[in-house]
């Protein structure tokens, strides 16, 4: 009883014309049968319980075949004959019998299910219990790498000439004075938007000129030096990573040390004394810039000029509050920078390893930063500075 | 030669700056041959593929790759021509953040509108054909070796059943067995699915076990073609150096004792 369903008669199109005699099964491919057209004869296919049947391929209607169509012919031949059927092919010109002879000689492994242990909350744990444990390998990793560093700049006092100065040179102009722009104008604007915000404020209880006060103080403590930071951190501390996680792939930092010279000195050291050096200068760049940008606000807004501005700011802040904040620039340097060097360093094989390491290393960066801030803002608020 | 060339390379020059790589440089390639790209290091035989796959657009000169001219064609006619063709760059180039199988299922993704479950045997399938293990499907290419990689390569190269591939230095940094390994696997893929194959190599033993004709890059153009016993006769001085040196003679040997 033979049951050709309708058959479309594009010649590019793979059709399959199915005929059911009986337990007996024909069927009968025509067109192209190639990876770009099998799509729905792939899905007719899978809709054939294979059982103790004859199942008989009349491939005398095709025009092309390529491996894809092959494997259809195979899958569903191999599936026949698992099943306790018997199977022919007829009609195949050479070369996709030749092709179907190769793709049934070659064995397909199946791919092996992924394991996924447990029920759901005991996976929970496992991962939470997993990143925990990473969490503390990095935090050991990264105290070890912080001591290697300061080990490594005392050798170099000890004996200077290991000191690498024209690598030290480069990375200061690289990470320092190539950065004097845009910190002078993040610095300028967040002046500016604390003096105005400030004044807004202050103006309530008629004490406008108290806005020097909040600028200069919170400026020079804190926000001048701690924004500076974070912009090193994503600036530097990710150039850092990049520059070390790629000679790491290409096997560069290997190459180093077969040739008996030491990493640290090489690549380390030079940038995390760079970022040392230069940090506190940014600091006080950022500082004055910021204490400017006060000074236009409090001129255009208050109609404080520029010279009132300044006595009342010798007024407002001594140099404790500039010293508290420049001196966390150098321990801000260090740990933007032995953050970014150890991210580099931890790079493995892949490009993408490049990327992951450099946004962990700027989100680690910034983030050890705010922290440290916070223990310097208890530290010195014990000390009663 | 029988029929018209499936690559036709006409007057080709390449310059980078004041460096002139390919000068007036002509080619023809049959279909279902397999041609072997020899010339020394700076010869620019893999800016010559480069060029013929449209990643280096030449200077002056026109390429046919089935009878187009694919600086003529509109983005979509030439991608479409993209299709027909598989790559294989010299370190296999697959992408490091998608696995094995998902490498090899890119091109059948983008381009065509397969289900998942047959794109999965179908990557099998090639996974197999080129050799892998069925268990390397599921690694990232940085878990795998070096000839894994090139195998892996080759199967993204034919996931969409192309109908030449262009092989970059396939040999280059494989054991001998693996290269040997890798020479009877193109052979029998290029028998089997009639593919025609476009080898740059310096591997004296590929070029005698597979290449139907050698094409030999030298002084900025194609010094001259032929089968690998047509270069025993040749004179020019680099070319007489190639194929006679102790090397050569050597793969010659083999190469005869292996028909024996």
């Amino acid at each position: 009883m033979p049951m050709p369903p309708a058959t479309r008669k594009n010649p590019d199109e793979a059709t399959l014309t199915i005929f059911e005699e009986g337990a007996a099964l024909r069927l009968q491919p025509a067109g192209a049968w190639t990876v770009r057209s099998i799509a729905a004869a792939d899905h007719s296919l899978r809709a054939l319980t294979p059982g103790r049947r004859s199942l008989e391929w009349d491939l005398g209607a095709l025009s092309h075949l390529d491996t894809a169509g092959a494997w259809l012919i195979v899958r569903t031949a191999g599936l026949f004959e698992a099943a306790g059927g018997t199977v022919a092919i007829r009609n195949a010109g050479g070369s996709a019998s030749a092709l179907i002879a190769a793709v049934r000689a070659i064995k397909v492994g199946a791919p092996e299910p992924e394991a996924e242990e447990g029920s759901f909350l005991v996976r929970v744990f496992a991962r939470t219990g997993a990143a925990m444990e990473t969490q503390w390998h990095n935090l050991l990793e990264m105290l070890a790498f912080g001591g290697m560093v300061i080990e490594g700049i005392g050798r170099a006092i000890v004996s200077p000439r290991r000191l690498r100065v024209t690598s030290i040179v480069h990375h200061m102009e690289e990470t320092g004075l190539k950065a004097v722009p845009i910190v002078c104008l993040m610095s300028f604007l967040i002046g500016a938007v604390l003096a105005f915000q400030g004044a807004g404020q202050l103006e309530r209880f008629g004490a406008e000129p108290f806005t020097v006060n909040l600028v200069g103080i919170s400026i020079l403590r804190e926000i001048g030096i701690l924004l500076t930071a974070i912009m090193v951190a994503g600036r530097s501390g990710s150039a850092f990573t990049a520059q070390l996680g790629s000679m790491k792939m290409r096997e560069e930092i290997d190459a180093i040390r077969t040739l008996g010279l030491d990493p640290l000195d090489l690549l380390v050291l030079p940038r995390v004394i760079a970022l040392v050096l230069t940090l506190p200068l940014l600091g006080f760049v950022a500082d004055i810039m910021g204490l400017i940008g006060g000074a236009m606000v409090a001129w255009s807004d208050l109609g404080l000029s520029p010279a009132t501005y300044i006595s009342l700011l010798r007024e407002a802040v001594t140099p404790a509050a500039f010293w508290v904040g420049i001196v966390k620039a150098p321990v801000f340097a260090f740990l933007i920078g032995i953050i970014g060097c150890l991210e580099g360093m931890r790079v493995t094989g892949t490009a993408e390893s490049v990327g992951r390491r450099t946004t962990q290393s700027v989100v680690e960066g910034i983030f050890v930063v705010i922290i440290a801030d916070a223990i310097f803002s208890i530290v010195f608020l014990q000390l009663g500075i | 030669m029988t029929g018209d060339p499936i690559i036709a390379v006409r007057g080709l020059r390449n310059q980078f700056g004041a460096q002139i790589v390919h000068d007036n440089l002509s080619l023809d390639v049959q279909r279902g041959e397999v041609l072997g790209i020899v010339g020394g290091s700076g010869t620019g035989k893999s800016v010559l593929l480069r060029t013929i796959v449209g990643l280096n657009t030449p200077k002056a000169g026109e390429i046919r790759v089935f009878g187009e001219d694919l600086r003529a064609l509109d983005d979509e006619a030439r991608r479409q021509i993209e299709r027909r063709w598989g790559v294989l760059f010299q370190d296999g180039a697959l992408f490091s953040s998608l696995t094995v199988a998902q490498n090899v299922q890119v091109a059948m993704r983008e381009h065509l509108h397969l289900p998942q479950a047959l794109m999965d045997e179908l990557a099998a399938l090639k996974l197999a054909m080129v050799g892998l293990p069925a268990s390397a499907g599921a690694k990232y290419p940085s878990e795998l070796s070096g000839g894994m990689r090139k195998r892996a390569g080759l199967a993204r190269a034919l996931a969409l059943d192309p109908e030449i591939v262009f092989l970059d230095e396939p040999t280059a940094g494989l054991d001998p067995i693996g290269a040997a390994a890798f020479d009877d696997l193109v052979k029998q893929l290029q028998e089997t699915l009639g593919l025609t194959v476009f080898l740059v190599t310096h591997d004296l033993d590929s070029l005698y076990a597979i290449c139907d004709r050698v094409a030999v890059l030298a002084e900025r153009h194609v010094l001259v073609t032929g089968s690998v016993a047509d270069m025993m006769h040749q004179t020019h001085p680099w070319i007489r150096e190639y194929f006679q040196g102790k090397r050569a003679r050597a793969a010659e040997a083999a190469r005869q004792r292996s028909e024996s």
